[in-house]
């Protein structure tokens, strides 16, 4: 097939000009596109309305067919737990006499540290979810790692506020439309969450790494800071994830570098509550003037 | 024949809003209610834009890649203006390649996609951590490769999709 002669320009002004103008438009699109990427860069909650509206329309596309979606996704595991089920069931046992023991250890330390806590007037922040909603989809082509949650403004979430599921931390809300929002997943590239290691109480730092894994650098130096199995839970230091939340287990260790998997599995959200972000009280002003 | 008894033509809209809407509607897909940990599914709304052009070279000018990539944007929640400047470049670039005296055939029509579809992906990729977020390179890949394999599929849909249009 010889190439298609639509461009030629032919001896008509009228459709000469009309190729010209096209072309400048193009190239003038080109470059507001790319004014649009630069300003997304530099003040991500832009275009909160038009973007919000976007979220609106395709959340109801995905809530009504997660059920279906997620029903397969169990029957699935179902047959496969059949096999090799004499095996879990001893295994499980052996844990759960471990769990016992350790389920009286917590409930004494609990106590002890209610008790600790009245003693050094230890106020802690409530955290009483915002709002309950259900992850409707997600974001499936796109490089950012993004969820759908079915509340928006209307249900009092806003935009930078910590999303956590059943089983842990889910992420932090990026932008909301009215009746729906957005969800920036831990394992985002541009997520990062303050951590303690539960083991050894070591600070760390979890950052997303676009590949369904979070990356936990230590952040004090000196000695083995992680060991595979370890459970990483919010630190609540910086104020935006409250304290005490369950974020990832480690999977594997290099030096002061570990590669974690979220404990809320992305594939497999279900409900999500909206916490309050944690207030940072603003460090007071320095004095100004001379005090004599 | 436009005025005979037997044949009556499509209406204007029917012509210009089935192709339109057939990509708004594959750029949406990304909603469909599944969660992933990697990028996964093809970009459906580059590969049905392209498809079209590719078929039906004097429907579009370049510039109806700007709104079908803003809409493209909206609805995969990438930042705005990247899915908007890439499916522009890239609708310029098959302008100049349409405009070369080369042979076009089915062969080479896959390989403008596949370039257009490289171009994109890693471009957007490259958006995505720029403007701080994404994350490591290697999940784009088997999204690329899905992409470029099922670029014949989405070119025949958009053909059965084109036969529809013209037949009343």
């Amino acid at each position: 097939m010889a190439p298609p002669r639509h461009r030629d320009r032919g001896f008509s002004r009228r459709i000469q000009y009309g190729l010209f103008f096209g072309y400048v438009g193009a190239a003038a699109g080109i470059v507001a596109g790319l004014a649009l990427v630069l300003i997304a860069r530099f003040d991500p909650l832009a275009f909160q309305g038009i973007r919000g509206l976007a979220i609106d329309l395709t959340a109801p596309l995905s809530g009504a067919g997660r059920g279906v979606v997620r029903g397969a996704t169990e029957v699935g595991s179902d047959f496969g737990g059949y096999f090799g089920a004499i095996d879990e069931n001893r295994r499980l046992k052996a844990e759960l006499k471990d769990l016992r023991r350790g389920i009286i250890a917590g409930h004494v330390a609990a106590m002890e540290n209610v008790r600790l806590k009245r003693l050094l007037h230890v106020i802690e922040p409530s955290a009483q979810p915002v709002t309950v909603a259900r992850i409707v989809g997600s974001d499936l082509s796109g490089a950012r790692r993004y969820a759908t949650l079915g509340a928006g403004r209307a249900d009092g979430v806003r935009a930078g506020m910590p999303v956590r599921g059943p089983d842990g931390l889910i992420g932090r809300i990026a932008e909301t439309g009215s009746h729906a929002a957005r969800v920036l997943l831990v394992t985002d590239g541009g997520s990062s969450v303050p951590l303690r290691v539960a083991r050894t109480g070591q600070p760390a730092l979890g950052e997303g790494h676009g590949d369904g894994t979070i990356e936990l650098h230590a952040t004090a130096l000196g000695g083995q800071p992680f060991r595979r199995g370890d459970v990483a839970v919010t630190s609540g230091v910086g104020g935006v994830y409250p304290a005490g939340v369950p974020v990832a287990v480690v999977t594997s260790v290099s030096g002061e570098l570990a590669s974690a998997r979220p404990l809320a599995d992305p594939t497999n959200l279900d409900f999500a509550a909206v916490l309050p972000e944690a207030i940072v009280v603003p460090p007071p002003p320095p004095p100004t003037g001379r005090h004599n | 024949m436009a005025d005979s008894d037997f044949y009556q033509p499509p209406s204007r809209a029917r012509l210009s809003i089935i192709p339109i809407a057939s990509t708004l509607i594959a750029s949406a897909a990304t909603a469909l209610p599944l969660i992933v940990s990697v990028p996964a599914v093809p970009p459906l709304g580059l590969m049905m834009a392209l498809a079209w052009r590719l078929r039906r070279p004097e429907m579009w000018a370049a510039w109806i890649a700007l709104p079908l990539g803003l809409a493209d944007d909206l609805l995969g929640g990438a930042a705005l203006g990247s899915a908007m400047t890439l499916w522009t470049i890239v609708f310029l670039g098959i302008d100049a390649a349409d405009s070369r005296p080369l042979w076009r055939d089915y062969w080479l029509d896959w390989w403008i996609a596949a370039g257009a579809i490289l171009f994109c992906c890693i471009n957007q990729w490259t958006f995505a951590v720029f403007t701080g977020g994404g994350g490591a390179f290697w999940p784009i890949l088997p999204q690329i490769a899905f992409a470029i394999i099922l670029f014949p599929a989405m070119a025949r849909l958009c053909a059965v999709l084109d036969t529809w249009r013209l037949s009343r």
